[in-house]
């Protein structure tokens, strides 16, 4: 009895960490890279509409007008997308083509030597790189090289409204400033409207906010100079600043009540706008595919608005200034073989063709290609594709998400923090400091 | 004489031990391999990863000596951590003990309602952590919710976004799945003590409430143990319902022990201090077992049927 005891309790502690071995359970068909996977590159992107069948759509053009070379897919879902990838690297079995978000996690493989470099190949095809808007780059560039190939569509963040919300309110137009927002919050609150929706839980939605009041109030180089490894950084009045006017704003009951136990991947959050329970949310341009989806003829009825991140009065950042995905990207494992990163380099060419941007744009998608705003003028939804088409190409500066522009431990670090401020745990000094204390590791 | 087979069967082993270990032991290698390369040599893979500064991706494992262990026991995070794991467990046993024995016992009585009831009971457990989960989840929603659609007062509250209130969740819900499957385990105890000891204290004169407090609980010594030892070391390996329900949030009011591993290993890929708390992990589940045997099993030799 003892030892059984000893050894099933050990069996139990171990489970835990067995934990790591459920990363393992990849996807079968996907025979990996150098490892002898045949002559066709594997590709593995998101799942799930609206973007998995203009992926694989661009895929089955390719592969039916290049006999010679074949390219696998595999769609996973998005939640366990970064997890299910960083496990096949590691153990050597990447996709010949891994679909990202660049930036701090492209920099990660960078560092690992798992991607190539492809400098030297997007300057003998400067074609393909000139038709790409240029801010594209930014998040595919690590140390001055390219390691990835900009893809699909640009995503800025943006303030959503509900019109109708408005209107029961009483309030006119959408807050242009920090004040007016500020001052328009017990209007919605009055009305048994939360004025603003956020699904807090996933926190990368939180961070949103300090993005743009970081930038509105003191520029970008705010959050550039954390990002070099200023020392003390954080503390800069500026983000202090920020801060402050973040819990400032939870406290003046500014977002919907339990958003801290909201989700994004449910888009809970967008349907707090839909169904008129919230008045105005800061998200991704890509809420407006999941409105038009999930939020029946909201859309259609022309209740749906939307502006950019309001100004805040004596702040040095620019108000055109936008955070975001500026695209997708796509790298070349280093550890396929010549036939598939041949095949990989021939893909790349091909992205973006008239279909797939038409494919994008009929998502409610702005491709990043110059000029795919000529495209958007017969589209039911050319009001909000224009607008982000002109939001995109007209920033200033298009910063990229700071959890996607860090490196992985710093950006968790981050998120955890941001989840602290919004609950009130931590005053702005301590997040400054708990922050600082990551600068230079 | 009903009683007296139990003594004669447990007289052989003692006598020919030499004789039976060697037939038998065979038995015990089936599991004993699959133990060793399910079990040990990854708990030999993890306590050499926290010796290292692996990030997951490059095929070669950089050893960096002690460093992960430095970083994660110099991190205010691990109290934390420590500390919630120690809530979850001791309010999850508090909560679960007491119902489960009650329970057993009303479900090992011999009448086909309760038995209908203890197949009932039953159902929490042939459910998926992750769907019990995700179920709770969405009934909880502040917005969206059972409370939010019945419009009842009291279950609207922001259950999974409020530090206490998310723990009590994670309680309520670990109790709720795992308080069947230990009312099963008190059910097995309690039918196995002899009859004639409520009997005989019947005729003593003994109501029902004293019959259990001086005959069930005490018979139920050995299945207390067993039981406890299951809640205390199965808690310290809660992790995919912590992560469905609050992903260790609001803040980091519910990142238990496993959450803290989970995130730090493959979040931010620091393989080395992950592995260093799934070492922590066993040396505590380890020491917990231990010590919840030593509580109630220092007179593990002594009858339990004496003067029967």
């Amino acid at each position: 009895m003892k030892r059984r005891n000893f050894l099933s309790l050990t069996a139990g502690a171990a489970a835990a960490t067995g934990l790591a071995a459920c990363g393992n359970s990849g996807p079968a068909d996907t025979t990996g890279g150098g490892s002898g996977g045949g002559d066709a590159a594997t590709y593995w992107f998101l799942s799930g509409p609206p973007g998995e069948p203009i992926r694989q759509g661009a895929v089955d053009r390719f592969n039916k007008a290049n006999s010679g070379n074949q390219i696998k897919v595999t769609a996973i879902q998005n939640d366990t997308y970064k997890d299910k990838l960083k496990t096949a690297i590691g153990a050597g079995q990447a996709p010949s083509i891994i679909w990202g978000w660049g930036g701090g996690g492209l920099k990660s493989y960078v560092d690992a030597g798992q991607v190539d470099d492809l400098t030297d190949w997007f300057a003998q095809n400067a074609a393909v790189k000139n038709r790409l808007f240029p801010a594209s780059f930014g998040p595919a560039t690590v140390d001055g090289k390219i390691y990835a190939m900009p893809a699909e569509t640009v995503q800025p963040i943006i303030m959503l409204y509900n019109k109708e919300a408005f209107e029961k309110a009483g309030v006119a137009n959408p807050p242009q400033t920090w004040a007016e927002l500020m001052s328009i919050l017990p209007k919605f609150n009055d009305k048994g409207i939360a004025p603003l929706s956020l699904a807090g839980q996933s926190r990368w939605t939180n961070m949103m906010w300090l993005e743009l009041l970081f930038d509105r109030i003191g520029g970008p180089d705010v959050f550039n100079n954390a990002y070099d490894g200023q020392k003390d950084a954080w503390s800069n009045p500026a983000a202090i600043d920020a801060l402050t006017k973040i819990q400032e704003l939870i406290n003046a009951k500014g977002f919907v009540k339990g958003f801290s136990s909201v989700t994004a991947d449910s888009n809970a959050d967008q349907a707090l706008l839909y169904r008129g329970k919230a008045a105005m949310e800061l998200h991704g341009s890509w809420s407006y595919g999941i409105i038009k989806a999930d939020g029946g003829n909201f859309i259609k009825d022309g209740k749906l608005g939307f502006f950019n991140f309001p100004a805040v009065d004596g702040g040095k950042g620019d108000p055109t200034n936008v955070y975001g995905n500026a695209g997708q990207f796509l790298s070349i494992s280093s550890k396929a073989s010549e036939k598939q990163k041949e095949t990989a380099k021939k893909f790349f060419a091909s992205l973006l063709d008239d279909q797939e941007q038409q494919g994008w744009i009929d998502s409610g998608g702005v491709p990043i290609v110059q000029g795919s705003n000529s495209k958007l003028a017969s589209s039911p939804d050319k009001d909000f594709l224009n607008f982000i088409y002109d939001v995109s190409s007209k920033a200033k500066n298009f910063g990229q998400s700071w959890d996607q522009a860090l490196s992985p431990s710093s950006a968790e670090t981050l998120l955890q923090n941001i989840a602290k401020l919004f609950q009130l745990q931590i005053t702005p000094q301590q997040f400054a400091t708990n922050m600082n204390a990551t600068i230079g590791k | 004489m009903t009683i007296a087979p139990p003594v004669v069967r447990s007289a052989p082993p003692a006598a020919s031990s030499g004789g039976r270990s060697v037939s038998v032991s065979w038995m015990a290698w089936p599991a004993l391999v699959a133990f060793t390369i399910f079990g040990l040599i990854p708990l030999a893979g993890v306590l050499v990863l926290s010796f290292s500064s692996w990030s997951g991706l490059t095929q070669n494992v950089p050893f960096s000596g002690l460093d992960s262990w430095k970083s994660v026991l110099t991190d205010p995070g691990l109290p934390h951590a420590l500390w919630i794991t120690f809530l979850i467990m001791a309010l999850s046993w508090l909560a679960q003990t007491p119902l489960s024995i009650l329970l057993g016992v009303f479900i090992a009585a011999h009448s086909r309602y309760r038995s209908v009831l203890a197949v009932l009971f039953f159902i929490p457990l042939l459910l998926s952590q992750a769907a019990i989960a995700i179920t709770y989840k969405m009934l909880l929603d502040p917005n969206f919710g059972l409370g939010a659609s019945l419009g009842w007062g009291f279950l609207q509250q922001d259950w999974l976004g409020e530090g206490k209130l998310a723990i009590g969740v994670v309680i309520f819900v670990v109790s709720w799945q795992w308080i069947p499957f230990h009312s099963l385990i008190y059910q097995g105890g309690v039918r196995q003590i002899p009859a004639a000891m409520y009997e005989a204290a019947e005729i003593d004169g003994a109501g029902r409430v004293r019959k259990f407090f001086s005959i069930t609980l005490p018979q139920l010594k050995y299945t207390i143990i067993t039981s406890s030892t299951l809640m205390v070391v199965g808690s310290l390996t809660f992790f995919d319902l912590i992560w469905v329900l609050t992903a260790g949030g609001p803040g980091d009011s519910t990142r238990a022990l496993a959450v803290d591993m989970y995130v730090r290993g493959f979040r931010t890929g620091l393989m080395g201090p992950a592995s260093a708390i799934a070492v922590i992990l066993v040396l505590l589940g380890l020491a917990l077992a231990l010590l919840v045997r030593r509580l109630g099993g220092r007179d593990a030799a002594e009858s339990q049927l004496e003067g029967i």
